[in-house]
């Protein structure tokens, strides 16, 4: 401990040098934290997926329709748990294009929240829900980007359903879930098909897709065949793979854009690190002669090994804390773009890679040039000074 | 005067001459920026690309009417009696087999994408005889057009290098139809090359749409037509329609993508400007430093403070143009017409699309690194020259 002294002196010597490594180190940590809720946003459906969920879709394309008479039939194969169907309704409010976010009909609200215990929904809402024909739960994040209260009417606009009658279509908040997991988002908005079904001007019957509980998630793959099955040579034919599955095909639309993106980024905090490593590694070269001199007066090896990694660790610290915890301010703020990225978090294990990030730049970085002067005679040191 | 510029060339000479001394310091400085520059190229350059393949030529004139309310084509829908009197209204430009305008459906079919093997939602049109008349500048690259009535596909080529089963002379099955690919077409503007064509009369059947369609597409007898146009379907008491210019459509359609793309990108590239920014100035703090006696002789010999300030912005100036045409010539390399494929949300469709380093995201990438060095050559430069000159002679 007596040495903390001597480590704080190096580091005061250059205070303009100190404070800009670490101000590097800072900005490179802020770069990795975004880096991870961006990850983290383009895969957050299938960290979330239900391994007893199946997702059955029109084989054609999600956006082709299925029959609504599909649920009972499902609920008759071995293994079929419980079915809900969804119907993607593009809901807009206020008119505006930008004001978009998932909005959907369910079958059945019972079901809906009994197959997705995710969506964290109070009793008294749930049978609100059940009560109420025009309701609509809506997530925690969404209700907050519209400010939404719950007994708010809410006038929703599609373009693919237009109302019988025309105008908008009217909604009761009658509850707000929260995600069980911090991956879940919450920006969905569900409201009751019965509703739908009967004030949509065409279509009638016709769902979007169902998701499906099994009763043993080890027989997913054998129930989603057999419901395949069921459907084959209709005119509606079905493709059923189970919620991971779906997720990350979904997710990989996006494809080579997500991919892109994450090695730029990648070579964004490399290039820092290396440069603020190199500055770093720089500092302790400059004074080999004085860590000659200290080995001179009876400093061991070690010791001086010690010294030199303690200080670059503090540089690589100061910065890479900092620099992790503004981005863990920054992404708990919410999403930059919720309708592109609903989902934007900072995961915990990723923070703990950050962690391992910060040390492994404080040993690498320290290393090098103290195993030089480790390995330095002293003779040598002291006349390099003269 | 004569005399101090004779001061700067020679100062700054003498320093440039100095630089290897210190080319470790110079070299992590450059390529700091080098990476900034070369992030920021490539990020915006995906952006470029994108409105690249969502742009029509400047001079093809189409309008596109979509259902009133309707956002996209998707949600779009128009029944044969509306695209009838659509196509009879004025502005739309006469060709030898009547008014140049088509009726068209929009659907989407999954088919692997190339790069991740996953399905994707590749967009595939029905089209009427009048399609490639109205954009003017589509041509069959390879085999041949479909025949009408057929079930026969024409591929974008965008599509066609995107996703698998779509090279000419394979059969496409989707559902209960079979569908041949007869060819691979190029142009169309806008997103035409990332879709799939065929005969709208057979693909209404397939995708049991009765006799519906989603848009009609019309060349305009000039662009000061599209008012009339627009007007006359509007007070037509039959139709309730939203009539825009193809190219104010695609512009709306890739709004959410662009944004999101230039947002990172900027955010992105700005922090990294920063981290390059503390690198630089830590290069040239330490190169005034370590010059401070030399620096001080120079002073004590008479040379004034301009010139030595000068001096010192134009090695970092230096440095950074260095680094900046090292990170551009890096992004040009590696990002410049590569391919990918991505989702647009707002027509929930895949847009096939090739990178585009533009000239002005490099000269935009050269602006970046010369504000870079003169900030981080700034400072640095103050400090030399207010080093007092008796102190710094006696520094070792």
């Amino acid at each position: 401990m007596k040495f903390v002294s001597l480590v704080w002196c190096n580091l005061r010597r250059k205070k303009l040098r100190t404070w800009l490594t670490i101000l590097s180190v800072f900005v490179a940590f802020v770069l990795f934290g975004l880096l991870c809720a961006l990850k983290e946003a383009f895969t957050a459906g299938v960290a979330v997926a239900g391994a007893d969920r199946l997702i059955a879709r029109h084989k054609v394309s999600l956006i082709m329709l299925l029959p609504e008479s599909y649920s009972r039939r499902m609920r008759q194969i071995p293994g079929v748990d419980s079915a809900v169907h969804f119907t993607w309704f593009n809901g807009i409010y206020q008119d505006d294009a930008r004001n978009f976010f998932a909005s959907m009909p369910i079958s059945d609200p019972e079901e809906f929240l009994k197959i997705f215990p995710e969506y964290v929904l109070p009793e008294s809402a749930r049978k609100e829900w059940m009560a109420t024909r025009t309701g609509a739960i809506v997530g925690r994040s969404l209700a907050g980007r519209f400010g939404w209260k719950v007994g708010d009417q809410v006038p929703l606009k599609s373009p693919i359903w237009p109302r019988k009658g025309g105008g908008a279509w009217e909604f009761k908040i009658v509850g707000i879930y929260e995600g069980a997991k911090r991956a879940t988002d919450t920006s969905g908005f569900y409201f009751r098909y019965d509703y739908f079904d009967e004030a949509r001007m065409r279509g009638e019957g016709e769902v979007g897709w169902y998701a499906i509980r099994v009763a043993d998630p080890d027989q997913a793959e054998r129930v989603a065949s057999a419901l395949d099955a069921e459907f084959v040579n209709s005119p509606f034919e079905t493709k059923t793979e189970p919620e991971g599955a779906f997720a990350q095909g979904f997710a990989q639309q996006i494809g080579d854009i997500g991919t892109m993106l994450i090695a730029i980024l990648s070579a964004v905090f490399f290039t820092i690190l290396l440069v603020a490593g190199n500055t770093m590694a720089q500092a302790v070269r400059e004074r080999t002669e004085e860590l000659g001199l200290l080995k001179a007066v009876g400093f061991t090896n070690g010791l001086v090994l010690v010294l030199v990694l303690a200080e670059s660790t503090l540089i690589a610290m100061a910065g890479g804390l900092t620099g992790l915890g503004a981005a863990w301010l920054i992404t708990a703020g919410g999403s930059p773009m919720p309708s592109v990225l609903p989902v934007f978090y900072l995961p915990p294990h990723l923070l703990l890679v950050g962690l391992g990030m910060i040390f492994g730049l404080g040993l690498i970085a320290g290393l090098l040039p103290a195993l030089d002067a480790m390995r330095l005679r002293i003779a040598v040191a002291l006349r390099r000074q003269a | 005067m004569i005399s101090w510029l004779n001061q700067i060339l020679s100062v700054t000479l003498f320093s440039l001459r100095t630089i290897p001394e210190r080319k470790g310091s110079a070299f992590s400085a450059a390529i700091g920026i080098a990476g900034v520059v070369a992030v920021l190229v490539g990020v915006l350059s995906i952006a470029e690309g994108f409105r690249a393949a969502m742009s029509v030529p400047p001079n093809q004139h189409v309008a596109i009417v979509l259902r009133s309310g309707a956002d996209s084509e998707m949600t779009s829908g128009l029944s044969r009696e509306e695209t009838r009197l659509i196509g009879l209204a004025p502005g739309i430009h006469e060709g030898p087999n009547g008014p140049m305008a088509s009726s068209e459906l929009f659907v989407m079919i999954n088919l692997p994408k190339k790069s991740t093997g996953t399905d994707a939602n590749v967009p595939m049109r029905g089209v009427e005889k009048e399609a490639a008349a109205v954009r003017g500048d589509l041509r069959v690259i390879q085999g041949r057009m479909f025949e009408s009535g057929r079930s026969e596909i024409i591929v974008g080529a965008g599509a066609a290098r995107a996703f698998s089963g779509l090279d000419v002379g394979q059969t496409l099955r989707v559902g209960a139809n079979e569908w041949k690919v007869v060819g691979i077409f190029s142009g169309g503007g806008g997103a035409a090359e990332s879709e799939i064509w065929t005969d709208a009369a057979v693909l209404q059947p397939a995708y049991n749409r009765e006799d519906s369609f989603q848009s009609v597409y019309a060349r305009l007898e000039t662009e000061g037509a599209f008012q009339k146009f627009k007007d006359a379907l509007s007070t037509n008491p039959q139709l309730k329609v939203r009539t825009l210019l193809q190219s104010d459509f695609l512009a709306e359609q890739s709004s959410i993508l662009t944004g999101f793309i230039e947002t990172i990108g900027m955010s992105i590239a700005g922090l990294m400007a920063l981290g390059a920014l503390f690198g630089a100035l830590n290069t040239m703090y330490t190169v005034v430093a370590s010059r401070s006696r030399e620096i001080a002789t120079l002073r004590a010999l008479g040379f004034g403070a301009s010139p030595v300030v000068i001096s010192v912005l134009f090695e970092s100036l230096l440095i950074a143009l260095l680094g900046g045409s090292i990170g551009a010539a890096a992004a040009y390399g590696a990002f410049d017409g590569f391919q990918a494929a991505t989702i647009n949300w707002q027509s929930f469709s895949q847009i096939a699309f090739a990178f585009a380093v533009t000239p002005k995201l490099l000269v935009m990438a050269i602006v970046w690194a010369a504000v870079i060095g003169i900030i981080g050559g700034l400072f640095p430069a103050l400090r030399a020259a207010r080093l007092p000159v008796a102190i710094a002679l006696r520094e070792t």
